[in-house]
């Protein structure tokens, strides 16, 4: 405790050091409190000796001497200056009373972008389009109140889907808290449990240091939203500006190395297996691109078949011929009957969700299971693993194949032929299949055509969806070969998501194709992004399956709920095209087959925000489907009442 | 009393396959001591459907600023296993420990119980928490009130017996816990 005395040379610097150390102390990191000094935010590990010191050692005191100014500023000036500094360009919000100085400092700096969307829930979900699509950190600004009660829905999105995110939301000023003030809420309780960590900013001195953490903890570990409350006078306060190197290491380091052994175990299990399959999810693509190449290397090496959740799409590029396709709920009978079958599961960064598993009590149930995953809790939660390993996706991607290929292991040649020959004949049902039509646009035809234009155009593609028959159409028909390409609400399920997402993406990738692919009910929970679009010149294109009914909806009640189609038509449809035009986009309607490529091409010319209003089949349903209650081996491939019994529910 | 048992037969994908048995358990949380802290430990054992028996809550190093929890919290070995997982996930969650699993520990809880009563059963309550080594606390010449330490099965008992004899008002600290012999938790 008092080895910092030795460093310190008078009472200025005497009380600038407790400072740090009572601020690290506030996070606590008791045990290295003991060892290390801290001054001025640095950690000094190794004492300077002497006066007759090495040229690095008074390299050293000159740093500990030479104090670096510390700069004082508002703390709605720190908060401009802690995004930039942490690597964000581009920020979505929308103003109000509670952020009017955030907002004031914004216009009077060029390092950060503001994007203004037309409703905070839009911010947040543009946040996690651009988090998802770049990889790196999502960043949202919203106002006290109802600013904030607006973006929860984005927030509980970001959570459940592991999307890196830091929000931003002012509060009424300290002084006023707890009075019901006008436009108070009770921000950090409310976000409480829908954030991976939240803060409420009571000190401008603590603020610098907050915004870093809150962006350490978004992108450390699991990914997540972080959520950070600025009172007013917080943000009008004057205080120092400590940048990120001089902050301090915060305690939160999650495990990302995977343990050897186990690996080795895991891998000794691979090798053994008769039908191996993986299971690979979300978890490969928040590893980052390397994470990617690791898994398709070791996919290859071993020759085992892959299939992937929804989140998942994208990590392994869908035209390999050992690609089984998704499975889960809707996946394809291939996927779905491997991962019955198998005696080995290697599950790589999903985390078995009751869509993906079906019924427990029937899933997967002759095999061993290797469940790798960056989040402790989500091993061994919703299904028993044989061999659990804590760890980053792509890290024990790399130490599989590392293991693999050290030991010599071949996967079995004739086992992997038989199994390899099983797979064939669940592939040769064709479960994708559907009866196409010439007077009426099948909604699977539409991003056929739509697929092989997007292969024409040639440019990086982006697909972000809302959620619906029309979310796991897309998931069906278009293929995926790169990841941070699949933009989807696949943990909350989020109506809405797909249009901001897309906005958020295009914003990141100015020069890419992004389209949102909606349905009709959809697109209306956050049609009025169609101005931001407009604003910002983003030529999003949305191309909705408009079928006039909540689709999965009608779905369920036509199977499930005998035939009463209680609230599910879209009533009262607004006129898309002339809706596109009125907010200054384009819109286009295709009605029979024969109009749809015409359509599709004029789409793929525009220059800003476009709607494609494609009339769909109003009754198809979305197959193959594992109904509710059921396991994998129990899908159902269309809605013939023989198959089935549909008293399921 | 733990959400997968009362769940099952509801849900239509049935309940996580866990056929181990319900026990006690008692874990040691050290914690930031920050605001919220303890709402986020609640809310997480509320949101997720488990359940607590008991709860203690202070600081209990002022210079590093870190709380200790004691939660006594009922599951079969895999929801214990979730619940310390989950605890472990929250920022300014420090350490979990289970002392039930690490080895022996000891528990202790204090209760002050107030008896309101006169004649032949204000002297037995005085000779019952003799027996109890309860101290008195406080009198008055129609009441006491009792302090009493120990495992919550005793402070159960004397509880018990001091419902015949006029008890009108119980506070419990709930459990504080340690493990034993030399190593800290």
């Amino acid at each position: 405790m008092h080895a910092h005395r030795n460093y310190v040379h008078n009472e200025e610097e005497l009380q600038r050091t407790s400072i740090v150390q009572k601020s690290r102390a506030a996070f606590g990191n008791p045990n290295r409190l003991c060892f290390l000094v801290i001054y001025e935010g640095k950690e000094i590990m190794t004492p300077p000796k002497d006066q007759t010191a090495t040229k690095a050692q008074t390299e050293q005191d000159n740093t500990v001497h030479a104090l670096p100014k510390t700069r004082k500023m508002t703390g709605a000036q720190m908060v401009m200056e802690a995004l930039a500094e942490n690597g964000v360009d581009t920020i979505f919000g929308y103003p109000g009373g509670a952020v009017l100085p955030i907002y004031d400092a914004l216009h009077q700096q060029k390092k950060v972008k503001h994007v203004l969307v037309r409703h905070e829930q839009g911010a947040g979900h543009a946040a996690e389009g651009y988090a998802r699509s770049t990889g790196k950190v999502g960043v949202c600004l919203v106002t006290s109140g109802p600013g904030a009660t607006n973006v929860v829905t984005a927030l509980t999105d970001a959570l459940m889907d592991s999307i890196p995110m830091v929000c931003i939301t002012g509060q009424v000023p300290t002084f006023l808290i707890g009075t019901d003030a006008f436009q108070e809420a009770d921000t950090t309780g409310i976000t409480r449990a829908c954030t991976k960590h939240n803060y409420l900013v009571r000190d401008v001195n603590d603020l610098a240091r907050i915004i870093h953490e809150a962006f350490h903890v978004a992108r450390s570990g699991r990914p997540g939203p972080v959520l950070i409350d600025l009172p007013k006078d917080v943000q009008f306060a004057e205080g120092p500006y400590i940048s990120k190197d001089q902050a301090p290491m915060h305690m939160y380091q999650p495990r990302t190395e995977p343990d050897m052994d186990l690996i080795e175990e895991a891998v000794e299990l691979m090798a053994s297996a008769k039908r191996p399959v993986f299971y690979t999810g979300g978890g490969i693509i928040n590893a980052g691109p390397k994470a990617s190449e690791a898994l398709v290397k070791l996919v290859r090496e071993t020759g085992f078949p892959i299939t992937s959740t929804l989140m998942g799409l994208g990590s392994f590029p869908a035209s390999d011929k050992q690609w089984l396709g998704m499975l889960g709920m809707h996946g394809t009978y291939e996927a779905n009957w491997a991962m019955h079958d198998c005696d080995v599961m290697i599950c790589i960064g999903a985390r078995f969700d009751d869509r993906v598993t079906g019924a427990l009590k029937g899933f997967s149930p002759h095999s061993k299971k290797i469940h790798i995953d960056i989040d402790p809790s989500s091993i061994n939660k919703n299904v028993h693993v044989d061999i659990g390993i804590v760890g980053d996706a792509g890290k024990a991607a790399e130490a599989m194949l590392k293991v693999w290929k050290a030991r010599g292991f071949k996967a079995d040649p004739d086992a992997m032929k038989t199994w390899n020959a099983q797979i064939d004949k669940w592939r040769d049902i064709k479960c994708l299949q559907y009866k196409n039509s010439k007077d009426v646009i099948k909604p699977q035809y539409a991003l056929e055509r739509l697929s092989d234009a997007i292969k024409k155009d040639g440019r990086d593609t982006f697909i972000s969806t809302e959620v619906g028959q029309h979310q796991m159409w897309a998931a069906q028909f278009l293929p995926f070969e790169k990841p941070n390409r699949w933009l989807t609400s696949g943990g909350l399920g989020t109506m809405g998501y797909g249009l901001p997402a897309a906005i958020g993406a295009q914003m990141a990738h100015p020069d890419a194709l992004c389209i949102d692919v909606a349905g009709e009910a959809s697109i209306l929970m956050n049609i009025q992004e169609l101005t931001t679009a407009v604003q910002y010149r983003l030529p999003v294109k949305i191309f909705i399956l408009n079928n006039q009914w909540m689709g999965m909806v009608r779905q369920w009640q036509e199977l499930l709920h005998g035939e009463r189609y209680s609230q599910s038509y879209s009533e009262s449809l607004p006129d898309f095209v002339k809706l596109a035009e009125a907010y200054g986009g384009i819109g286009l309607r295709a009605t029979t087959p024969a109009e749809l490529d015409d359509v599709i091409e004029k789409m793929m010319k525009t220059d800003k925000v476009t709607i494609v209003d494609v009339c769909v089949d109003q009754k198809e349903n979305c197959f193959p489907m594992i109904p509710s209650g059921k396991a994998h081996n129990e899908m159902i491939l269309s809605a013939d009442p023989s198959q089935y019994d549909k008293k399921l529910v | 009393m733990v959400k997968k048992k009362s769940d099952s037969g509801k849900s239509v994908y049935g309940s996580t396959i866990d056929n181990g048995v319900a026990s006690a358990h008692t874990l040691s949380i050290l914690v930031d001591n920050e605001p919220g802290v303890l709402a986020r430990v609640v809310g997480l054992y509320s949101g997720r459907g488990y359940n607590i028996e008991s709860l203690t809550v202070a600081e209990t190093d002022h210079a590093n600023n870190l709380s200790r929890i004691t939660i006594i919290c009922s599951g079969t070995p895999m929801v214990i296993e979730q619940i310390k997982h989950q605890l472990d996930r929250l920022v300014p969650v420090h350490r979990v420990t289970d002392l039930t699993l690490q080895g022996e520990h000891v528990e202790r809880e204090l209760a002050l119980i107030k008896v309101s009563s006169t004649g032949e059963k204000r002297i037995e309550a005085l000779r019952t928490a003799d027996i109890f080594r309860a101290r008195v606390v406080d009198s008055t010449h129609e009441s006491f009130v009792f302090e009493v330490t120990g495992s919550s099965a005793k402070v159960n008992a004397f509880i018990e017996l001091m419902r015949g004899l006029g008890m009108v008002d119980v506070s419990r600290t709930g459990v504080a816990a340690m493990s034993r012999g030399t190593k800290a938790i």
